[in-house]
């Protein structure tokens, strides 16, 4: 039964299970046991970027693509929900309205940037999703009387949705379905065929299946889990703004929690996202305490200093590229 | 870059047809001057940030993301050192001012270029060949980079007053120019002489050029490319430090984020230009230092995205940029 | 009887997962032209590129003028005296002929006399010297490549394919090229397909099938030998002319 619900993508470890396990039942749980709108808000955002960083890691992990356009289907997503409600007003149907044109323009866009360029060298797409996505942010600021600019749009949400508790439970939900969703896409045939590719491009073409075709599904597909991600975000929020989904720090984090986690193992989505934005959060504290605990010493405290946690992460990173390409999930599963 | 046998004069013909179609949309001839400086001006700065990038993936096939940090520790670097010697900067005589910018010019080539010898030989080489690897090395890298800048300058952002000599303009009637954006435009023009020069009449210009065209091929006659590849990583990456130091004392203040604020553009110039092309990357820096000029003045609001626009456009003219590099 | 100027012995190498040449073994004699010949896949073009170090041996070793040179990197073989002709020329099309050669020619400048030598065998050469490599048509490319390769005494040619593509009268004109190349003391090992080029100039022969060696020998008794050929080649051989 459980076998069928992961489609047999099983953690095959014990520690990542009893991790993993722990993640679902602490988010779950965070309104009875951990109260308080800080973690509540933490917890929200941990699980859009669960969401978010999966589809990411079907792209870059599975398939072997590079995008820097990820973070704009996440704002397309948050803005379909922004602009509709403050348009429309917090109705059900601005609500559909809204998330359904999101997903339409995403899609839109995905095949678009999928085709023109998933022909052309690697590096090549990679500047060229930067590019996009770069020329998305600068609509989103300068088109003020759409987007509401830098300032971005607050709106409200149809009634149900007010109590925190119901959109809490309707991010989990959605998250989670579309996560074992993910599941499924990835340990299909067509999941298969993406591993192909990104094994050996080259011999993948040889035996006949349209790389083209299948990258540029690959690419639609991530592009649309992350505008539900957006979606999911601003129902949240209630705001959608430039830096809350289109930052290129955003996309930077993505990377990071992709790669940490484990690339190419969807778990990895999950460890990753949560570690990150935990950290984020409660570690700065912590090395806000280190850092003034050593405040004679030359040089540590400002490597310790909370603003430099980045720091820490790049490295962490950057030796998970080299030595650790399937990241946490990767270690763990070796550790068994 | 090859000496004028049957040369491709459509690209600098593009330049000279957006010189001469601004004139009518700015009005006045004065204004167009203006803007005219300020563009090649601003076309030269990122010029020097960029051909460092385009030439190490013509030639070694490595394109690094890291390029920005490159271009922000020179700022730095020489932001320092400014700041030591801002007495000389002070005064109103250009000698002084210069010697206190040559050594900051200075300081920033080397510590950039250190920091590139670095790169290239702790981040990039174990990740040869495998693009997938280095785009986010280079990014993890760049990330650190700009971390490191804070732990070590601080996180605040410094302000660079501009050279007494230097500030300022010149006028001619009713044309303003400003004096740094003259300076500018000469080094500009001294710096790609210089590698002009270089690649069309020595014989390491020769290799490169082969280089760019086949490595393996100028390894099977008989040199030892790898180390022609670090060669120019760190001079690409000393490079990119000037252009870092000009473009501080164009904006009169240095942050960490420099570099990665400049790395979308710098994208678009060497996409423009060719991939490997260091003549495509002049070119497609003028384009958008132009460009972005003249339409922040026409059309304000289409600035930004104006660079955007213009790669879609020469794409789909040229899709390989304007000058493609012929690779075997 | 001096000991060969390259062997291989039981030389594997592997391209990803592919095992391509499955130990091979064979020697290439001083001086005289041997020729390499074998169908397509056989694994000739990796044979050469393995000697040269473009690609790396996983097993087996190769000697190079006595020396071990299994794991030499392709500089320091070019170095040694190996030149090596590819199969798709490797010419640099955005230098000119005279670039071309100035790259090849390690001594900094080029000798006049080799010059008027490689003229005689070549003219167009000199008729395009100043002229881009690029624009150069096929046979004049594959000149150009056996121009750089001989700019410079060398001690070993390594030629893939010379006679690809090319025109009967431009073949023709490569066979008197490889005639005289023959009379100085550089030896000569080729990669061919065209029988009639391979018969005329080769002294010896080995080919190749499924990444190894089956047969080596003296060309006169391979040439002599119509049932052999169609064993070794596939197909009878006046026809691949």
């Amino acid at each position: 039964m459980l076998q069928r619900l992961l489609s047999g993508d099983t953690p095959r470890s014990r520690v990542l299970a009893a991790v993993l396990v722990a993640i679902l039942f602490g988010l779950l749980l965070t309104p009875f046991v951990f109260p308080g709108t800080r973690s509540l808000d933490v917890a929200a955002k941990v699980m859009v970027f669960i969401l978010l960083v999966a589809s990411y890691d079907l792209l870059l992990g599975y398939t072997g693509i590079v995008s820097f356009a990820h973070t704009m289907f996440f704002g397309i997503g948050a803005y379909g929900v922004g602009i509709a409600a403050t348009r429309l007003g917090p109705t059900w149907v601005g609500l559909a309205l809204g998330a359904a044109a999101a997903l339409a323009l995403s899609a839109v866009l995905a095949l678009a940037v999928g085709l023109l360029s998933l022909r052309v060298r690697a590096i090549f797409f990679a500047m060229i999703t930067l590019a996009v996505a770069s020329f998305f942010q600068i609509l989103a600021s300068q088109l003020s009387w759409l987007t509401g600019g830098e300032d971005g749009l607050n709106f409200r949400l149809p009634e149900v949705l007010r109590d925190r508790l119901v959109s809490y439970y309707a991010v989990f939900g959605v998250v989670l379905a579309l996560f074992l969703a993910l599941l499924r896409v990835v340990n299909s045939p067509f999941g298969r065929v993406l591993l192909s590719i990104r094994e050996n491009e080259f011999r993948a073409e040889a035996i006949g299946s349209r790389t083209v075709f299948y990258r540029t599904a690959a690419n639609c597909i991530a592009a649309l889990g992350a505008t539900v991600a957006g979606i999911l975000y601003a129902v949240w929020l209630r705001y959608t703004g430039p830096d809350t989904t289109l930052s290129f720090n955003i996309m930077i984090d993505i990377l990071l929690m992709v790669v940490i986690g484990g690339m190419g193992t969807l778990y990895g989505a999950v460890l990753g996202a949560t570690l990150f934005v935990v950290a984020q959060n409660y570690l700065q504290d912590l090395m806000k305490l280190a850092s003034a605990a050593l405040a004679g010493v030359p040089l540590l405290p400002s490597l310790l200093h909370p603003d430099r946690w980045l720091l820490w992460l790049g490295v962490l990173f950057i030796l998970c590229v080299y030595y650790f390409p399937s990241g946490i999930v990767g270690k763990l599963r070796a550790g068994r | 870059m090859n000496a004028a046998r049957r040369f491709d004069w459509m690209p600098l013909a593009l330049v000279g047809a957006v010189l001469l179609a601004a004139l009518p949309l700015v009005g006045s001839a004065s204004t167009w001057v203006t803007l005219t400086v300020a563009g090649l001006a601003m076309g030269m700065m990122v010029y020097m940030m960029a051909s460092g990038l385009t030439l190490v993936f013509g030639l070694m096939d490595v394109m690094n993301f890291a390029h920005g940090a490159f271009i922000s520790v020179g700022a730095y670097a020489a932001a320092s050192v400014l700041l030591a010697l801002h007495g000389r900067m002070e005064q109103p005589s250009l000698a002084a001012n210069l010697s206190a910018m040559l050594p900051a010019a200075l300081a920033a080539i080397v510590l950039a270029g250190a920091l590139g010898l670095f790169f290239e030989r702790v981040v990039i080489r174990p990740v040869y060949g495998d693009h997938l690897k280095q785009i986010l090395v280079t990014m993890g890298g760049l990330i650190v980079c700009e971390q490191l800048i804070h732990v070590v300058w601080g996180p605040d952002q410094i302000p660079l007053p501009r050279a007494a000599s230097l500030a300022g303009s010149i006028t001619f009637g009713d044309v303003a120019i400003e004096r740094y954006r003259l300076l500018a435009v000469l080094v500009g023009l001294a710096v790609f002489a210089a590698m002009w020069l270089l690649l069309a009449r020595t014989r390491i210009g020769l290799l490169i050029r082969a280089g760019v065209e086949n490595a393996e091929m100028v390894e099977s006659l008989g040199y030892r490319i790898r180390r022609l590849f670090v060669g120019v990583f760190v001079a690409g990456s000393g490079l990119a430090g000037l252009g870092g130091v000009m473009w501080a004392m164009y904006q009169e203040s240095v942050n960490a984020q420099m570099g990665m604020q400049m790395m979308v553009v710098i994208f678009i110039v060497i996409i423009i230009g060719g991939l490997g092309s260091v003549g495509g990357c002049f070119v497609g820096a003028l384009l958008v230092g132009l460009l972005a000029n003249y339409i922040g003045y026409v059309a304000p609001k289409l600035a930004l995205g104006s660079n955007i626009l213009l790669m879609v456009l020469v794409l789909l003219w040229r899709p390989n940029g304007l000058y493609p590099v012929g690779k075997s | 009887m001096a000991e060969a100027l390259l062997s291989l012995a039981g030389v594997h190498t592997h391209i990803g997962q592919y095992h391509i040449l499955q130990g091979v073994d064979f020697e290439v004699p001083r001086g005289g032209l041997t020729m390499l010949l074998g169908r397509n896949g056989a694994g000739k073009t990796t044979c050469l590129r393995t000697v040269m170090g473009l690609w790396r041996a996983s097993a087996g070793s190769i000697r190079y003028d006595g020396k071990n040179a299994t794991h030499t990197p392709t500089p320091d073989l070019a170095r040694q005296g190996i030149a090596y002709v590819p199969e798709n020329m490797g010419i640099f099309a955005g230098l000119t002929v005279r670039e071309n050669l100035l790259l090849a020619a390690r001594e900094q400048a080029l000798d006049e006399k080799r010059l008027e030598w490689i003229f005689g065998l070549f003219p167009a050469m000199e008729k395009s010297w100043h002229g881009l490599a690029g624009t150069l048509s096929g046979g004049q490319k594959q000149m150009l490549a056996i121009s750089r390769a001989i700019v410079e005494p060398r001690r070993l040619l390594l030629v893939d394919e010379p006679t690809k593509g090319l025109a009967p009268a431009i073949i023709a004109n490569m066979i008197d090229a490889f005639k005289e190349l023959k009379r100085t003391d550089t030896t000569i090992l080729v990669v061919e397909q065209n029988f009639h080029f391979a018969r005329t100039l080769g002294d010896t022969v080995a080919v190749m099938d499924s990444g190894r060696i089956v047969h080596t020998g003296a060309m006169a008794a391979l040439a002599a030998d119509q049932a052999l050929q169609t064993r070794l080649l596939g197909l009878s051989l006046e026809a691949h002319q």
